[in-house]
């Protein structure tokens, strides 16, 4: 008995100095960083901080309030989900449904397609968001070009404060839909074909088994890709940085987007880092939420 | 026996002076690090031989740093202690290092400088560079905006002189939107995300733009407003497009008459040389800016450029000074304005043919008479550039009335300024 306790205890040790590497770095690397920012977020410190440390004031939760007050945040925030829910539905809409039409039968050269829909997930994002700013010009752009000959009147599509949002969720849709397609057609494949089958003998349609067999079995996949891409969609920065930089009217301002701008561009680090936080709370509430969902629907 | 003699003999005068050549390099070559931006740093490398030939003692190391990120990688620096002995510094940044403590008061090596003196300089320039009288950098190669315009369409409008003053330009404007009726072309390009217009008109209006110390905003002031109001003019009365998206190229608009007047600086000058070819190529130019009331043309303009500034931990100051006195030499001026045509500081370089005979240069030495320093305290650029441009751009869409914009304007520029106002104070108090 004794015997056995110990050796269980010599190899737990061995445990922790395997992982001990890993942990040490997620430590110096994640969790002091966060901490600091956690602590920084309740100080002024800004430009005059980096100059001299002594005129760092605690402002306790100040930055917060004073961000609940900030009219730029709330529109940051309202642009961003605006984006997130315009652009999640779309994007698992699009790659199930290149999920579902690469995962059937009758299709050829499966690989050649799977691959032409991963490509733009791979490419680079300024790369990307350079060409799709070509693409959206409202007087020599393709997009417009294709809509003057269904009759519409062109749309300055990253001029028109309207506009400017969707034609960022477009983009971003575009170029991630890859990715959940993936994982989609991984779902897809662990279904059991003998369900397919003995739906066909019951004189199931096509619908009904998609919705029967299809969705329900997906479920766990799609709960998944929802968060991923909530979560991914929340950090929205780099095509508005790039494409808009905040503009119109700062209609494609994102949270990220006015925390870099505060934190690097101002220096005003405290600040920024409240931002972070709120954004951190955001994200961690959505998860919450999804899960407690996921719950109730799969009883 | 007599080659192996010759042998020895050889190696050992060899290994002389290999020893000789090493010990000397140890004894007196200093590395200076020099960081410059964008493709200032490609062609000062150019001009780095001929300092090293001079002397001897002192090897140069350019380390080039993208303009887009340079500030935050200056920062970086500064807050790790990985600065290097010297940069080159936008002359707006120039305040914020200086309240870092992060570069060096350079009256002294001035003092001492046959090369560098107050007098050879621009003085609104040099004034940039100046914080509390105590001089931080020294002017490297300047910039402004003035008026590029199109000559042709001036003339059609009825306009021989580019326009003197601010009744005239509007006027003008007004004459050269009246000659594309029904046509979606305008006068002038004020494009909001630019804030240097809409500060260098208040500037002309006598606005201070800041008060009590620089810790207040002052653009409902009078005479700010009376500036905005007629910027914002230009934006009502469609003498100039509203949305930036429209002009995706300043140039291809330029050319297309899109608009007639652009503000901008002597970057431009090659760009519109480029695309302005064949028939349109006399058919530009360049003036300074008119004056409010035209009595006092021209109208004064932002004093830009950049600065070369000495590190306070560098340990080789009297060596970084000698390049900086190297680059600011009128030959060594000459030689950069011809590899980047950026417009030499010292005012004896621009007697230079190369410098004199260009038409679209001329304007530019004349408003660099004409030039002052926006408010020389760290928060600057974020005022200007989040926020004269926020509300300009509301303003100018008629998104937020004039009294409005100007009253939140100087709302958030206090909230900016409050860790400088509680500085100002505390220190009064001790």
């Amino acid at each position: 008995m004794k015997d056995i306790k110990h050796s269980y205890s010599f190899t737990s040790t061995a445990a922790y100095f395997f992982i001990a590497p890993a942990l040490i770095a997620i430590l110096i690397f994640f969790f002091i960083p966060v901490i600091a920012a956690f602590i920084i977020s309740f100080t002024d410190f800004d430009i005059y901080a980096l100059g001299n440390f002594n005129t760092v004031r605690f402002v306790g939760i100040n930055n917060y309030l004073r961000l609940f007050e900030d009219p730029l945040f709330w529109l940051s925030l309202k642009n961003t989900s605006y984006y997130v829910l315009l652009a999640t539905p779309l994007s698992i809409a699009v790659s199930l449904g290149a999920a579902l039409l690469l995962n059937s039968k009758l299709l050829k050269y499966k690989s050649i397609f799977r691959l032409s829909y991963f490509m733009p997930y791979v490419t680079t994002l300024v790369a990307v968001a350079i060409v799709w700013r070509f693409i959206y010009h409202p007087k020599f752009g393709i997009l417009n070009y294709f809509l003057g000959l269904i009759g519409t009147n062109p749309i300055d599509w990253l001029g028109d404060p309207n506009w400017a949002m969707p034609a960022i969720v477009i983009m971003s849709v575009w170029k991630s839909f890859g990715y959940s397609m993936i994982i989609f057609i991984a779902g897809l494949q662990n279904i059991p074909e003998d369900l397919y089958e003995a739906a066909s003998l019951e004189g199931a349609n096509e619908w009904q088994k998609f919705k029967s067999i299809t969705l329900p079995l997906l479920a766990p996949t799609t709960l998944f890709i929802s968060i991923i891409t909530i979560v991914g969609y929340f950090q929205l920065f780099a095509e508005p940085y790039i494409m808009t930089q905040g503009g119109p009217l700062n209609s494609t301002l994102s949270i990220v987007q006015y925390m870099y701008q505060e934190g690097f561009r101002w220096w005003n680090m405290g600040y920024s880092a409240s931002i972070a936080f709120v954004l951190f709370f955001i994200i961690l509430i959505i998860t919450v939420i999804q899960f407690k969902v996921q719950k109730i629907t799969s009883k | 026996m007599k080659i192996s003699k010759l042998i020895a003999i050889i190696v050992f005068s060899f290994s002389l002076v290999f020893f000789y050549t090493c010990s000397k390099n140890k004894e007196k070559v200093t590395l200076i690090t020099f960081w410059a931006m964008g493709s200032e740093a490609e062609y000062v490398t150019k001009l780095v031989p001929e300092f090293e030939k001079i002397n001897p003692g002192i090897k140069v190391k350019v380390q080039a740093v993208p303009w887009t990120a340079a500030q935050e990688k200056l920062i970086t620096a500064f807050a790790s202690d990985n600065t290097p002995d010297a940069c080159q510094l936008g002359n707006t940044w120039v305040p914020q290092f200086a309240y870092l403590d992060a570069i060096i008061n350079l009256d002294e090596f001035i003092a001492e400088s046959k090369i560098i003196k107050k007098e050879k300089y621009f003085p609104g320039i040099w004034d940039t560079n100046v914080i509390d009288s105590v001089v931080y950098g020294i002017p490297w190669y300047v910039d402004t905006r003035l008026i590029f315009y199109r000559t042709d369409i001036f003339e059609r409008a009825g306009y021989k002189q580019p326009p003197k003053s601010w009744d005239e330009l509007y006027d003008l404007c007004k004459k050269t939107k009246a000659l594309y009726p029904g046509e979606e072309k305008y006068a002038i390009y004020l494009p909001t995300n630019e804030w240097a217009p809409f500060i260098i008109f208040g500037l002309q209006n006598g606005a201070s733009l800041l008060k009590d110390k620089n810790t207040r905003g002052d653009f409902s002031s009078k005479k700010y407003k009376e500036a905005f109001e007629f910027l914002v003019k230009f934006h009502n009365e469609k003498l100039a497009p509203i949305g930036i998206s429209q002009v995706t190229n300043v140039y291809q608009a330029f050319k297309d008459e899109y608009f007639a007047i652009y503000i901008s600086g002597p970057w431009n000058i090659n760009e519109y040389k480029k695309w302005m070819t064949g028939k349109l190529a006399d058919k530009w130019s360049t003036a300074p800016l008119p004056s409010k009331t035209g009595e006092d043309y021209p109208g004064v303009s932002l004093a830009g450029g950049s600065s070369l500034v000495i590190f306070k931990n560098s340990e080789h100051k009297k060596e970084v000074w000698k390049f900086i006195e190297f680059l600011s030499e009128p030959s060594t001026q000459i030689k950069f304005y011809n590899l980047l045509y950026n417009l030499p500081a010292v005012k004896e370089a621009w007697e230079d043919s190369s410098i004199a005979n260009n038409v679209y240069t001329k304007a530019f030495y004349e408003q660099f008479h004409h030039v002052v320093a926006t408010p020389k305290i760290p928060e600057w650029e974020q005022i200007a550039f989040s926020k004269v441009q926020q509300y300009a751009e509301l303003a100018a869409r008629d998104a937020m009335s004039i009294d409005e914009a100007l009253s939140n304007l100087d709302k958030d520029v206090d909230l900016i300024l409050e860790k400088r106002r509680w500085l100002i104070e505390s220190k009064s108090k001790y």
